[in-house]
């Protein structure tokens, strides 16, 4: 290369240098206003023939079959409720929050029990950073062991819980689905969904509501543990609700 | 002839190399970095390891089950079946099993130096004291340049053990108590011979089945024999596998009573045992509830 093209390759990077310290300048502008704050809702529907979730066999521990003398405890991955609502979505802003409104992480801690040798609930979202608290209800033996993927900053643990112990509370770094098992049951299977920014889980009939969503242009994603991402677009008004629909295909 | 648009390309690929570092990839440039880097040293005692003094030793002895990047995927690691023979450990996840640090915390230099020596009992890894502490020393700082986790995390405070106290009759007993407390019998089973009823389902992190240990069978813990070997096994947990930590559930003066109670178990002779012999101590019965 001569000068004239060496200047040009460190301008460039120069400019790039930049833009990226720029980024991150952005990233860090304060929220204006709260009392603006407008919503997104919607409904998460399945759409075709939700696959059978099989009964689950919990001979191995007579405390947990005893739960489930009189409802009997089926898998959880697919809970289609009346009118194909899909339960356990979770919704999230992926792109469009401000640095600040991405960061603010909720006093509120979500709670993650073990009842009746399921977790409930089965899907729990929480933001990177916040609190949330593990419970165990039963009068049996669990162990907690979170799997996060390598490289992403979240480190896995493996604590057990008796009865009667007292709750575990803490944290996640980093945006994530988190599988959650017990060993000790090896049918106890969850997730801790790891987001940045406000959140919502849809209900039994698939209905969810995103509060204190600041005025913008958004990209919000809609996760579910069998079927994946989907996206949509939306913009918020000054104390609006906008609205997004999703509707995943049964395989 | 070079054209403006090879400038360009040339500058691009520059740029997307820069952001390319932050990628959680491994590219020979980071591992170069990772090599000359505090993370690539070990302190054990007055001893200080290097990394770049271990690629020998590793690649003449551990490679073959460990593998050329420490992802435990050596030539020989295929023809490992578990739970009768454990997978080589993936040195990639910086996730270890006999550790002095809490569950998800990082092992110290000496938990690593202690493992390489004793082995693992019940696996393909041999007590390598063949070694000098030397040898060990730089192995361990080897070992560590593997995983970025530590060039970020620092490894945890190790768990404080208190003094042993004397056996008594009434601590066996009460070791009998948290045994069933915290209901080790589900996996272990009620006469330590793991045949819990969650034993048969047993799975590691990486999906491979893994056994319990059975104390009846007379091999060694994998973490060490000693009583305070016991003590820190159920104390820390062994990451990357179905044993967690009981940190939370059980008080430093009750974890001695469970590690005089578990010494009833096993097959050897001991105060313990004839304690245990002289009240007639009969197995746990399964809690089942209300």
């Amino acid at each position: 290369m001569n000068n004239r093209r060496k200047q040009k390759c460190a301008a460039a990077f120069i400019a790039f240098l930049f833009l990226s310290l720029a980024t991150v300048l952005l990233m860090n502008d304060a929220r204006v206003s709260a009392a603006a704050d407008g919503s997104i809702t919607g409904t998460v529907k399945l759409s075709g023939t939700p696959p059978h979730m099989r009964g689950i066999d919990m001979s191995k521990d007579p405390y947990c079959v005893k739960q489930h003398q009189n409802s009997p405890a089926h898998m959880e991955n697919v809970v289609v409720g009346s009118g194909g609502g899909l339960e356990n979505v979770v919704l999230f802003i992926s792109t469009g929050l401000s640095g600040s409104a991405a960061s603010a992480v909720p006093s509120m801690k979500p709670e993650f029990d073990q009842k009746g040798c399921m977790y409930t609930p089965h899907v729990m979202a929480v933001d990177a950073g916040q609190d949330y608290e593990v419970v165990n209800s039963d009068q049996t033996t669990h162990n907690i062991h979170p799997l996060p993927s390598p490289g992403t900053g979240n480190i896995g643990w493996n604590k057990s819980q008796p009865p009667g112990a007292p709750p575990i509370t803490t944290s996640w770094k980093s945006p994530e689905a988190i599988p959650v098992k017990c060993n000790i049951h090896p049918w106890m299977h969850g997730w801790h969904v790891v987001v940045k920014g406000p959140y919502a889980v849809t209900d039994e009939n698939g209905n969810y509501t995103i509060k204190n969503v600041p005025p913008g242009s958004y990209t919000v994603k809609a996760w579910q543990e069998e079927y994946g991402d989907q996206e949509a677009k939306v913009t918020v008004g000054a104390g609006q609700a906008a609205k997004a629909d999703f509707t995943f295909k049964a395989k | 002839m070079r054209t403006p648009h090879f400038t360009i390309l040339a500058c691009a690929v520059a740029v997307l190399a820069f952001a390319g570092i932050s990628s959680a990839q491994v590219t020979a440039y980071q591992e170069h970095q990772w090599l000359n880097s505090p993370a690539a040293v070990s302190h054990i005692g007055t001893i200080t390891g290097h990394a770049q003094d271990a690629a020998m030793d590793y690649r003449r002895y551990c490679v073959v089950c460990h593998g050329e990047i420490g992802d435990g995927n050596g030539e020989s690691a295929r023809w490992f079946d578990p739970p009768l023979y454990p997978k080589p450990r993936d040195f990639t996840l910086a996730v270890f099993e006999c550790r002095s640090t809490p569950t998800g915390t990082l092992p110290t230099d000496e938990d690593l130096f202690n493992t390489i020596a004793r082995g693992m009992d019940r696996s393909n890894m041999p007590p390598w004291n063949t070694f000098t502490r030397q040898e060990r020393a730089d192995l361990v700082a080897w070992i560590k340049h593997f995983s970025p986790r530590w060039q970020t995390e620092k490894p945890g405070t190790p768990i404080v053990i208190p003094p042993e106290p004397e056996v008594t009759a009434d601590r066996v007993k009460a070791g009998r108590d948290v045994f069933a407390r915290v209901q080790c019998w589900k996996c272990h089973g009620v006469t330590g011979r793991a045949n819990g009823p969650s034993a048969s389902t047993l799975q590691n992190d990486l999906g491979q089945p893994i056994a319990a240990y059975n104390f009846q069978e007379g091999s060694r813990p994998k973490c060490g024999s000693t009583d305070q070997d016991i003590y820190r096994i159920f104390m820390t947990g062994l990451d990357g596998t179905p044993m967690p930590s009981f940190a939370d559930n059980i008080k430093p003066d009750e974890a001695w009573d469970l590690v005089f109670y578990l010494r009833t178990l096993q097959p050897f002779p001991s105060k313990e045992k004839d304690i245990a012999n002289q009240l007639g101590l009969t197995p746990v019965t399964p809690a089942t509830g209300p």
